[in-house]
Protein backbone atom coordinates (compact mmCIF):
# COMPACT_ATOMS: atom_id res chain seq x y z
CA UNK A 1 0.00 0.00 0.00
CA UNK A 2 1.86 3.45 -0.84
CA UNK A 3 1.27 5.45 1.89
CA UNK A 4 0.10 9.00 1.31
CA UNK A 5 1.56 11.96 2.78
CA UNK A 6 -0.12 13.15 5.88
CA UNK A 7 0.03 16.65 5.61
CA UNK A 8 -2.25 15.89 2.29
CA UNK A 9 -4.94 14.09 4.75
CA UNK A 10 -4.71 16.94 7.41
CA UNK A 11 -5.24 19.19 4.52
CA UNK A 12 -8.64 17.27 3.74
CA UNK A 13 -9.39 17.66 7.27
CA UNK A 14 -9.08 21.14 7.48
CA UNK A 15 -11.09 22.02 4.56
CA UNK A 16 -13.93 19.98 5.43
CA UNK A 17 -14.07 21.49 8.85
CA UNK A 18 -13.76 25.14 7.40
CA UNK A 19 -16.50 24.19 5.33
CA UNK A 20 -18.46 22.90 8.37
CA UNK A 21 -17.36 26.15 10.07
CA UNK A 22 -18.71 28.52 6.82
CA UNK A 23 -22.50 26.58 7.13
CA UNK A 24 -22.68 26.88 10.58
CA UNK A 25 -22.15 30.56 10.38
CA UNK A 26 -24.03 31.48 6.77
CA UNK A 27 -27.25 29.03 7.59
CA UNK A 28 -30.21 30.11 10.00
CA UNK A 29 -31.89 26.89 9.37
CA UNK A 30 -31.44 24.78 12.73
CA UNK A 31 -31.32 21.28 10.40
CA UNK A 32 -28.62 22.85 8.37
CA UNK A 33 -27.04 24.54 11.34
CA UNK A 34 -26.54 20.97 12.98
CA UNK A 35 -25.37 19.18 9.73
CA UNK A 36 -22.47 21.55 9.50
CA UNK A 37 -21.33 20.84 13.39
CA UNK A 38 -21.70 17.07 12.21
CA UNK A 39 -19.18 17.73 8.98
CA UNK A 40 -17.03 19.49 11.63
CA UNK A 41 -16.86 16.82 14.06
CA UNK A 42 -16.50 14.60 11.34
CA UNK A 43 -13.71 16.29 10.26
CA UNK A 44 -11.75 16.33 13.69
CA UNK A 45 -12.36 12.69 13.51
CA UNK A 46 -10.55 12.48 10.33
CA UNK A 47 -7.65 14.54 11.72
CA UNK A 48 -7.27 11.95 14.54
CA UNK A 49 -7.73 8.98 12.37
CA UNK A 50 -4.46 10.66 10.05
CA UNK A 51 -2.55 11.26 13.01
CA UNK A 52 -3.24 7.89 14.32
CA UNK A 53 -1.89 6.33 11.10
CA UNK A 54 1.30 8.69 10.85
CA UNK A 55 2.35 6.75 13.97
CA UNK A 56 0.77 3.71 13.28
CA UNK A 57 -1.22 3.71 16.85
CA UNK A 58 -4.32 2.78 17.73
CA UNK A 59 -5.65 5.64 19.80
CA UNK A 60 -6.42 7.82 16.62
CA UNK A 61 -9.11 5.22 15.75
CA UNK A 62 -9.97 4.93 19.56
CA UNK A 63 -10.58 8.27 19.86
CA UNK A 64 -12.63 8.65 16.63
CA UNK A 65 -14.96 6.53 18.34
CA UNK A 66 -15.19 8.34 21.06
CA UNK A 67 -16.63 11.65 18.66
CA UNK A 68 -18.84 9.15 16.69
CA UNK A 69 -20.48 8.46 20.42
CA UNK A 70 -20.32 11.99 21.23
CA UNK A 71 -21.80 13.26 18.16
CA UNK A 72 -24.66 10.17 18.32
CA UNK A 73 -26.01 12.01 21.66
CA UNK A 74 -25.20 15.42 20.29
CA UNK A 75 -27.40 15.17 17.03
CA UNK A 76 -30.35 12.81 18.60
CA UNK A 77 -30.19 15.84 21.68
CA UNK A 78 -30.44 18.59 18.60
CA UNK A 79 -32.78 17.09 16.47
CA UNK A 80 -35.52 16.70 20.06
CA UNK A 81 -34.44 20.14 20.25
CA UNK A 82 -35.39 21.24 16.72
CA UNK A 83 -38.77 19.41 17.20
CA UNK A 84 -39.53 21.48 20.02
CA UNK A 85 -38.68 25.05 18.21
CA UNK A 86 -40.99 23.73 15.45
CA UNK A 87 -43.68 23.15 17.81
CA UNK A 88 -43.22 26.11 19.55
CA UNK A 89 -42.71 28.77 17.01
CA UNK A 90 -44.02 26.80 14.11
CA UNK A 91 -40.54 27.27 12.06
CA UNK A 92 -36.83 26.30 12.40
CA UNK A 93 -35.30 29.28 11.86
CA UNK A 94 -32.96 29.72 14.53
CA UNK A 95 -33.33 33.54 15.33
CA UNK A 96 -37.00 32.60 16.56
CA UNK A 97 -35.32 31.44 19.66
CA UNK A 98 -33.28 34.48 19.91
CA UNK A 99 -35.83 35.90 23.20
CA UNK A 100 -34.86 32.49 25.31
CA UNK A 101 -38.31 33.68 27.60
CA UNK A 102 -38.65 29.88 29.11
CA UNK B 1 -3.96 3.40 -3.14
CA UNK B 2 -2.58 6.28 -2.82
CA UNK B 3 -5.23 7.64 -6.09
CA UNK B 4 -8.15 6.07 -3.83
CA UNK B 5 -7.49 8.68 -1.02
CA UNK B 6 -7.01 12.15 -3.52
CA UNK B 7 -10.33 11.15 -5.74
CA UNK B 8 -12.42 10.28 -2.62
CA UNK B 9 -10.82 13.69 -0.91
CA UNK B 10 -12.04 15.64 -3.53
CA UNK B 11 -15.22 14.19 -3.82
CA UNK B 12 -15.94 14.27 -0.35
CA UNK B 13 -14.92 18.26 -0.02
CA UNK B 14 -17.67 18.81 -3.36
CA UNK B 15 -19.95 17.28 -1.44
CA UNK B 16 -19.53 18.70 1.71
CA UNK B 17 -19.43 22.05 -0.53
CA UNK B 18 -23.14 21.07 -2.13
CA UNK B 19 -24.71 20.21 1.15
CA UNK B 20 -23.61 23.88 2.86
CA UNK B 21 -25.22 25.39 -0.22
CA UNK B 22 -28.45 23.34 -0.92
CA UNK B 23 -31.52 25.28 0.00
CA UNK B 24 -33.61 22.02 0.24
CA UNK B 25 -33.28 20.12 3.32
CA UNK B 26 -33.81 16.32 2.04
CA UNK B 27 -31.15 17.24 -1.06
CA UNK B 28 -28.39 18.58 1.86
CA UNK B 29 -29.15 15.23 3.20
CA UNK B 30 -28.30 13.40 0.44
CA UNK B 31 -25.24 14.88 -0.47
CA UNK B 32 -24.23 14.71 3.24
CA UNK B 33 -24.56 10.75 2.92
CA UNK B 34 -21.95 10.71 -0.30
CA UNK B 35 -19.61 13.19 1.67
CA UNK B 36 -19.42 10.28 4.65
CA UNK B 37 -19.35 7.64 2.36
CA UNK B 38 -16.36 9.24 0.41
CA UNK B 39 -14.56 10.03 3.82
CA UNK B 40 -14.89 6.28 4.68
CA UNK B 41 -13.17 5.36 1.37
CA UNK B 42 -10.37 7.91 2.86
CA UNK B 43 -10.04 6.32 5.56
CA UNK B 44 -9.60 2.33 4.21
CA UNK B 45 -7.24 3.88 2.11
CA UNK B 46 -5.25 5.51 5.31
CA UNK B 47 -5.34 1.81 6.52
CA UNK B 48 -8.41 2.34 9.09
CA UNK B 49 -10.61 -0.53 8.08
CA UNK B 50 -12.78 -1.01 11.49
CA UNK B 51 -13.50 3.17 11.50
CA UNK B 52 -14.27 3.43 7.37
CA UNK B 53 -16.94 0.75 8.66
CA UNK B 54 -17.79 2.40 11.37
CA UNK B 55 -18.34 5.92 9.68
CA UNK B 56 -20.61 3.47 6.89
CA UNK B 57 -22.95 2.25 9.96
CA UNK B 58 -23.20 4.85 12.51
CA UNK B 59 -22.78 8.03 10.60
CA UNK B 60 -24.38 7.11 6.90
CA UNK B 61 -26.19 4.79 8.57
CA UNK B 62 -27.55 5.84 12.09
CA UNK B 63 -27.29 9.64 13.05
CA UNK B 64 -28.69 10.60 8.63
CA UNK B 65 -31.74 8.24 9.17
CA UNK B 66 -32.37 10.51 12.67
CA UNK B 67 -32.03 13.34 10.14
CA UNK B 68 -34.13 12.29 7.68
CA UNK B 69 -36.71 10.98 10.18
CA UNK B 70 -37.31 14.85 11.29
CA UNK B 71 -37.00 16.15 7.87
CA UNK B 72 -39.76 14.09 6.69
CA UNK B 73 -41.44 14.52 9.85
CA UNK B 74 -41.72 18.43 9.89
CA UNK B 75 -42.66 18.29 6.38
CA UNK B 76 -40.56 21.28 5.26
CA UNK B 77 -42.23 22.71 2.41
CA UNK B 78 -41.53 24.94 -0.28
CA UNK B 79 -41.78 28.01 2.17
CA UNK B 80 -38.86 26.91 4.06
CA UNK B 81 -37.07 26.37 1.06
CA UNK B 82 -37.88 30.32 -0.34
CA UNK B 83 -36.72 31.17 3.53
CA UNK B 84 -33.62 29.43 3.25
CA UNK B 85 -33.08 30.90 -0.63
CA UNK B 86 -33.75 34.66 0.56
CA UNK B 87 -30.73 33.83 3.15
CA UNK B 88 -28.85 32.11 1.26
CA UNK B 89 -28.46 35.16 -1.24
CA UNK B 90 -25.70 38.10 -1.93
CA UNK B 91 -23.79 39.95 1.44
CA UNK B 92 -24.61 37.08 3.59
CA UNK B 93 -21.82 34.56 2.30
CA UNK B 94 -18.77 36.95 1.97
CA UNK B 95 -17.88 37.41 5.51
CA UNK B 96 -17.81 34.03 6.57
CA UNK B 97 -16.15 32.79 3.57
CA UNK B 98 -13.24 35.57 3.71
CA UNK B 99 -12.72 34.42 7.05
CA UNK B 100 -12.88 30.66 6.50
CA UNK B 101 -10.18 31.24 3.79
CA UNK B 102 -7.89 32.98 5.87
CA UNK B 103 -7.97 30.68 8.18
CA UNK B 104 -7.39 27.66 5.14
CA UNK B 105 -4.53 29.70 4.21
CA UNK B 106 -3.12 29.60 7.62
CA UNK B 107 -3.42 26.32 8.02
CA UNK B 108 -2.04 25.31 4.57
CA UNK B 109 1.20 26.91 5.62
CA UNK B 110 1.50 25.64 8.96
CA UNK B 111 0.81 21.94 7.56
CA UNK B 112 3.19 22.40 4.19
CA UNK B 113 6.11 24.02 6.36
CA UNK B 114 7.38 20.58 7.51
CA UNK B 115 8.40 18.03 5.56
CA UNK B 116 6.39 15.05 4.12
CA UNK B 117 5.62 12.93 6.71
CA UNK B 118 3.89 9.24 5.75
CA UNK B 119 0.45 8.10 6.37
CA UNK B 120 -1.33 4.98 6.22
CA UNK B 121 1.97 2.78 5.60
CA UNK B 122 1.05 0.41 8.22
CA UNK B 123 -2.85 -0.93 8.13
CA UNK B 124 -4.10 -1.06 12.09
CA UNK B 125 -7.15 -3.87 11.82
CA UNK B 126 -10.17 -3.97 14.56
CA UNK B 127 -7.50 -6.14 16.69
CA UNK B 128 -5.44 -3.71 17.79
CA UNK B 129 -8.34 -1.10 17.93
CA UNK B 130 -10.45 -3.49 19.96
CA UNK B 131 -6.80 -4.34 22.39
CA UNK B 132 -6.23 -0.01 22.73
CA UNK B 133 -10.45 0.52 23.56
CA UNK B 134 -10.48 -1.84 25.96
CA UNK B 135 -7.59 -1.39 27.56
CA UNK B 136 -5.70 1.83 28.38
CA UNK B 137 -9.08 3.45 27.13
CA UNK B 138 -11.68 1.39 29.29
CA UNK B 139 -12.12 4.47 30.99
CA UNK B 140 -13.41 6.59 27.91
CA UNK B 141 -15.57 3.38 26.80
CA UNK B 142 -17.23 4.09 30.20
CA UNK B 143 -17.52 7.70 30.13
CA UNK B 144 -18.92 7.48 26.02
CA UNK B 145 -21.64 4.66 27.43
CA UNK B 146 -22.59 7.38 30.49
CA UNK B 147 -22.85 10.38 27.45
CA UNK B 148 -24.67 8.12 25.42
CA UNK B 149 -27.03 7.18 28.33
CA UNK B 150 -27.58 11.28 29.24
CA UNK B 151 -28.29 11.55 25.25
CA UNK B 152 -30.72 8.90 25.25
CA UNK B 153 -32.72 10.40 28.44
CA UNK B 154 -32.82 14.24 27.36
CA UNK B 155 -33.85 13.36 24.22
CA UNK B 156 -36.54 11.63 25.58
CA UNK B 157 -37.35 14.59 27.97
CA UNK B 158 -37.19 17.02 25.13
CA UNK B 159 -39.59 14.63 22.53
CA UNK B 160 -41.95 14.02 25.20
CA UNK B 161 -45.39 15.77 24.33
CA UNK B 162 -47.10 17.15 27.52
CA UNK B 163 -50.52 16.73 25.83
CA UNK B 164 -52.68 19.69 25.03
CA UNK B 165 -54.04 21.14 28.51
CA UNK B 166 -50.16 21.46 29.38
CA UNK B 167 -49.05 22.62 26.88
CA UNK B 168 -51.11 25.62 26.52
CA UNK B 169 -49.88 26.70 30.07
CA UNK B 170 -46.28 26.47 29.29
Amino acid sequence: MTPVPMEHGLLLAAGLFLIGLVGVLIRRNIIFMLMSVEIMLNATGLAFVVAGSRWGEADGQVMFIMILAMSAAEVSVGLALALRLYHRFRTLDADAAKLMRG
Amino acid sequence: MNWVFYISGMVALATTLMVVTRSNAAHAALYLVVSLLSIALVFFSLGAPFVAAMEVIVYAGAIMVLFIFVIMMLNLGPMATRQEKAWLSGRAWVGPVILALILAAELVYILLGHGAEAAGATEIGAKQVAISMFGPYMIGVELASFLLMAGLVGAYHLGFDPGPERRERS
